[in-house]
């Protein structure tokens, strides 16, 4: 909503300096976005007089002229202007000053070898128009030597408020002046409303088929007006706040849409055939608008039409063949109520943002449609003459009554703010309610205006809007006295856990969109029709995530294209099973590439380089889960995991069969393919949700600490196994050999090639026995190792290495 | 005496001589091995009478001291010599680059490392840390948050919708995390103290908009928490996160369906060369929306509005990072541009705490 200082003054006789008013506007929810103040761009440009315009010796375009300035000697100007003459009054721009429209700072030059001290400007030269014919040439009463933009009434600061959508009576300069007044700010100038005396009966009735859409309409029409440019004053309040002006009786209606909020439409009545008809549009009719486009539309959409069809599209814009041009001498001027719910919906199923559209989605006072339409009446009559019908108005244009039932305590008790009844009062009656009542509680009556007042929480913020937030004092919150305890849920610590315990194995975290490709979705398992977007930013974002990896992928491969090959990326975060709450989990997901390990990344002298594999997103994996709190002993790894990892080179973490916690391992080419990313690709995925609860304890005491006097004493093994024997099935095997002396088996020597037969491997482990109660003798350590021994070879076929 | 003095010169100049430990060893033997010289002295005691016996005696084992003591000496010398010149053969490239620690490549998201800062700074003031889904009903997100029908957020042009189900009703992504508000107030009992940090969706993608974003607000309901509260939990807020001794905040009535009196929030600052600090300078920045929680809210929420009363603040936790850790861009932050991250994650042992400082 723009408006100008002097336009304001119009409605608010106040002193107050733009600043303040400004900054009150902001401080009482009319913020203001912008002030522009042309004056200041302007303040280098004086009124002059050519006092000589003489032929320019070497150019036949150019003239020299000499200009009085009105201070000192007359100066020598080079002008190239056709309209140039000497006794002529133009605007003088000294050396030194910019020139806004050419966005260059003005030297003292020689043009053709004339000198030249300055400039007289056109009006695109100073950014005040797009006339560049010839120099401004002002009337010749203008006083030479003041200021150009005061003189021509450009000093006119334009504010521009962003509107919040609860306020329809502030799109109005009117309405504005109302809240400035009631802050203190000025008084409001109300003026007198004298309704247009008819004199003759409108002879265009008005026909309401739908009240819902159209709750009232007002029309009047007016003959033999002079229709024209609109005068000065007019032209200049429309193009400061960006507005083209028309013609007169177009002008007008853009005049109250401004000024009172109030938009209004005139139909040239030569046009307009037999009554009009508010009804909704059919199917297959269209409309040429004011803005040269045509418009399809629908049952939707609410118009209004005359015997020929469609001629308006209600309360957003007007039809071009209908519309009021130079030539017109009847008018018909409607003013007229929408709902705001249509209009909004119709607005944005064409696309079209007009002034009136912003005014009566937001609500349009129902009580000021008929004096909108005398007011208008009135500046018609002023400006082109004409004589008035009496007004016919269909439907019902007034408000419902609001009555609300205050307490004045309320303000204290929602703002923590002590305003007294009488202060209340006041600011609510500035602002056009009725206070009835002098008890604790009052009745208090919204204005026609202001369709967002509901109830008592409304009244609250009126008057602490008014007599100013700022006056709220700050208040210490106290935080009782209940225990302190820990605030997150045991989710929220896992996911927090499981991201730190990531990044501490050189892992980078990433936040990836929740929504990928339909084809990635399907084949992470994912793409339910439940899940897909009904209107995704991008086809490749269309889908709810069943995994992190895919995002994932893609992010490392954007990497790998900017040339950095070595990633180790990992989220923490969302995926999705389905639409309910309870199908929302968090996956802790990671992937590394290139030459990222976890005990570094790149090539190195010293060891460790080169590409990561399994067990290295093996071991992120079951780190994210210990930090997360899962009860590592009884975790599962079974070979194999989903159809994207590799199937011989992936693994599933488990607590039995019902409860897989995640997966590890290389990509499958496959999916690597689906991705687009560069392989190979080591990944992990483990949901923590399915973390089971730890029992809660009592206390936080650490179980007694066990410590034997005794030595731990170890001792090696070497089996040779079919190579398809698992590893985890030796070491379970070893420990069941004395599950109380054995207190760690650990594998050090993985071993196929020379020396061991084709189809079979060697596994190292070593055994680590812990005596309890004495030191054990050579011949009780000795039968430990042969439990071990038969135990393994029982449980996996292997044979003790030689 | 004749014969001990030069016999003492010989042997401690051929220890004072010996360059390694076997040399030394039979020099050793030579003087004071079973046929050594300083031994084969004092076999010759024996055919001595006893008074010379005693003198001869006591010279001739001060020569058997001093001979042991300077060989112990040598030897010890001959021994760090030894030690040295083994040292000094086993020197290695001390320049040679180590591996960073994981811990020190390792890098957590800013929208992590932020949520934890909220966390510590909210928990610390009585809350607790409130979630719930990213998909939401229409009713939660909208309804009873007291957006009118037709509000244009609740068109397929602002918000993310799923395909309606046999019912008619469809799903959506949740544009802000006040659906947990809501679920909050159905499900616990007054007082509730709450933040809601979480993912939000809107149809929205250009320079300063992505599609997705994050958020944290917050709710208070009792039975006397009002504005001035609000006000001072905000400005202990931002002087705790963005950990300056001061904030000037500008409190601007507002408008949200879900809230009244609402409330916009701005924050003084300087802004110079893309740095921005508060709690100085001229330019105001606004930072976040909060209100009293409406009436109808309450209401829809079972909540009778004459007897609870309470509010609510939400911002972007994606805005607030960038505010303070001083990222130009809002898009970068979903990139996994690993220079990025790296430039702008945390070390995962930056904890934020009170006690230690939320960023040092």
């Amino acid at each position: 909503m723009k408006f100008t200082l002097s336009w304001l003054k119009d409605h608010l006789d106040t002193v107050e300096p733009v600043e303040n008013l400004v900054d009150k506007l902001t401080m009482i929810g009319l913020e203001v976005e912008g002030v522009e103040d042309k004056a200041k761009a302007l303040s280098p440009f004086t009124i002059a007089r050519v006092i000589s315009a003489e032929q320019h010796p070497n150019a036949d375009r150019l003239r020299v002229c000499m200009v009085d300035t009105g201070t000192g000697d007359p100066v020598q100007v080079v002008c190239g202007a056709p309209n140039a003459r000497a006794g002529m009054t133009g605007v003088f721009s000294p050396p030194g000053s910019f020139i806004p429209g050419k966005n260059i700072t003005l030297g003292v030059g020689k043009i053709r070898g004339v000198e030249s001290h300055g400039m007289l400007v056109s009006e695109a030269e100073l950014m005040i128009s797009d006339d560049h014919e010839g120099i401004i040439d002002l009337p010749a009463e203008a006083p030479v030597g003041a200021p150009y933009a005061k003189w021509a009434g450009l000093d006119d600061p334009v504010i521009d408020v962003n509107l919040t959508t609860n306020r329809p009576d502030c799109t109005g300069v009117h309405g504005i002046a109302r809240d400035l007044a009631a802050a203190d700010m000025g008084r409001l100038k109300e003026g007198q409303l004298k309704p247009v005396q008819g004199e003759f009966p409108c002879p265009v009735k008005v026909h309401i088929e739908e009240p819902s859409l159209c709750p009232a309409f007002a029309l009047r029409l007016v003959r033999g007006v002079k229709n024209g440019p609109s005068p000065d004053w007019l032209q200049r309040r429309l193009t400061a706040i960006g507005l083209r002006p028309i013609n007169a009786l177009v002008d007008i209606t853009n005049f109250f849409t401004f000024d009172r909020g109030r938009p209004l439409h005139v139909f040239d009545a030569a046009k307009v055939r037999g009554d009009l008809t508010v009804r909704r549009a059919r199917d297959g009719e269209t409309l040429l608008a004011l803005d040269g486009r045509t418009y399809r539309l629908d049952p939707s959409i609410c118009v209004i039409a005359d015997q020929k069809g469609v001629e308006s599209l209600a309360g957003i814009m007007g039809g071009e063949e209908t519309g009021c041009s130079e030539a017109t001498t009847d008018v018909l001027i409607e003013s007229a109520l929408w709902d705001p719910l249509n209009i909004a919906q119709t607005g944005r199923r064409l696309g079209v943002n007009s002034d009136a559209r912003y005014r009566f989605e937001r609500g349009v006072d129902p009580a000021f449609t008929v004096p909108g339409l005398e007011l208008a009446t009135r500046m018609v009559l002023d400006l082109v003459g004409g004589t008035p019908s009496e007004v016919v108005v269909a439907g019902q244009p007034h408000a419902q009554d609001r009555v609300i039932d205050f307490p004045a305590t309320e303000v204290k008790r929602l703002a923590g703010l002590g305003v007294s009844l009488t202060e209340i009062k006041r600011v609510l009656g500035h602002l056009g309610f009725f206070v009835a009542g002098q008890g604790e509680v009052v009745k208090v009556a919204a204005p026609s205006w202001r369709p967002d007042i509901e109830g008592k929480a409304d009244l609250v913020e009126e008057v602490v809007r008014i007599v100013g937030v700022d006056r709220v004092p700050s208040t210490p919150f106290e935080r009782d006295d209940t225990a302190r305890k820990p605030v997150l849920t045991a989710l929220q610590v896992r996911t927090r856990k499981a991201k730190r315990a990531l990044a501490a194995r050189g892992m980078v975290e990433a936040v990836t969109w929740s929504f990928i490709s339909k084809a990635q979705a399907e084949l992470f398992g994912g793409g339910a029709a439940e899940l897909a977007l009904a209107n995704p930013i991008a086809a490749d974002l269309s889908d709810m995530r069943p995994s992190l990896i895919p995002g994932l992928a893609a992010s490392a491969q954007r990497n790998v294209d900017r040339g950095y090959p070595d990633v180790a990326l990992f989220e923490v975060g969302q995926v999705f099973r389905g639409d309910r709450p309870e199908d929302q989990l968090t996956a802790a997901t990671g992937l590394r590439r290139g030459l990222a390990r976890a005990a570094g990344t790149g090539r190195h002298w010293a060891n460790g380089g080169g590409e990561p594999d399994v067990f290295d997103v093996k071991a992120d994996a079951l780190a994210a889960l210990a930090a997360a709190g899962a009860p590592m002993t009884a975790l599962q790894v079974v070979p194999g995991g989903p159809a994207w990892f590799h199937p011989g080179r992936s693994g599933t973490i488990q607590i039995g069969p019902q409860n897989v916690l995640g997966h590890f391992g290389e990509l499958h080419p496959r999916a690597l393919e689906a991705l687009d990313t560069d392989g190979p690709v080591l990944a992990f995925e483990v949901i923590l949700e399915r973390i089971p609860e730890p029992k809660a304890r009592a206390t936080r005491a650490r179980p007694v600490l066990e410590l034997s006097p005794f030595q731990p004493i170890a001792r090696d093994f070497a089996f040779v196994v079919d190579r398809a024997v698992k590893a985890g099935d030796i070491v379970r095997a070893a420990q069941n050999a004395d599950k109380k002396l054995i207190s760690g088996v650990t594998v050090f020597d993985v071993y196929e090639g020379k020396g061991i037969e084709p189809g079979k491997k060697s596994i190292a482990i070593a055994v680590t026995l812990q005596p309890r109660d004495k030191t054990m003798t050579d011949e009780e350590i000795d039968a430990v190792a042969a439990r071990v021994v038969a135990e393994v070879t029982k449980r996996t076929g292997g044979t003790l290495r030689g | 005496m004749a014969d001990i003095d030069p016999l003492e010169r010989e042997i401690l100049a051929a220890v004072t001589a010996t360059e390694d430990e076997a040399a030394l060893e039979t020099i050793r033997v030579a003087a004071l091995g079973k046929k050594g010289s300083v031994s084969e002295l004092l076999k010759s005691l024996g055919a001595m009478a006893p008074e010379e016996r005693k003198s001869r005696g006591a010279q001739i084992n001060r020569l058997k001291d001093r001979v042991t003591a300077a060989i112990a000496e040598r030897r010890e010398a001959l021994k760090h010599v030894a030690l040295d010149q083994r040292l000094n053969s086993e020197t290695v490239d001390v320049t040679l680059p180590v591996r960073e620690t994981p811990a020190e490549a390792g890098r957590v998201h800013p929208i992590s490392q932020v949520v934890d800062e909220l966390t510590t700074i909210f928990a610390d003031m009585g809350f607790a840390v409130a979630e719930g889904p990213d998909i939401e009903t229409d009713d939660l997100n909208f309804t009873r948050l007291n957006f009118p029908e037709g509000h244009p957020a609740r068109e397929m042009h602002d918000t993310f919708f799923f395909p309606p189900k046999p019912d008619g009703s469809r799903m959506l992504l949740r544009t802000h995390t006040s659906p947990v508000q809501i679920r909050t107030m159905l499900s616990q009992k007054p007082p509730i103290r709450v933040i809601c940090p979480g993912r939000t969706y809107r149809c929205d993608s250009d320079q300063t908009h992505t599609p997705m974003f994050h958020q944290v607000e917050g709710l208070v309901i009792d039975k006397v928490s009002h504005l001035g509260h609000l006000k001072w939990i905000l400005e202990e807020f931002c002087k705790a996160f963005f950990e300056v001794d001061h904030v000037k905040m500008r409190f601007r009535p507002s408008h949200f369906p879900f809230t009244e009196p609402s409330l916009e929030v701005d924050i003084q600052c300087r802004r110079d060369r893309g740095e921005i600090r508060f709690g100085e300078g001229q330019d105001w920045l606004e930072i976040l929306g909060c209100g009293m929680v409406h009436p109808n809210v309450l209401r829809n929420c079972g909540l009778d509005p004459d007897v609870y009363q309470g509010f609510a603040w939400g911002m972007g936790i994606d805005r607030i990072a960038m505010l303070k850790y001083g990222m130009p861009d809002l898009r970068p932050f979903f990139e996994a541009d690993l220079r990025w991250l790296s430039h702008y994650g945390f070390r995962p042992l930056d904890l934020p705490t009170l006690a230690g400082g939320l960023s040092t």
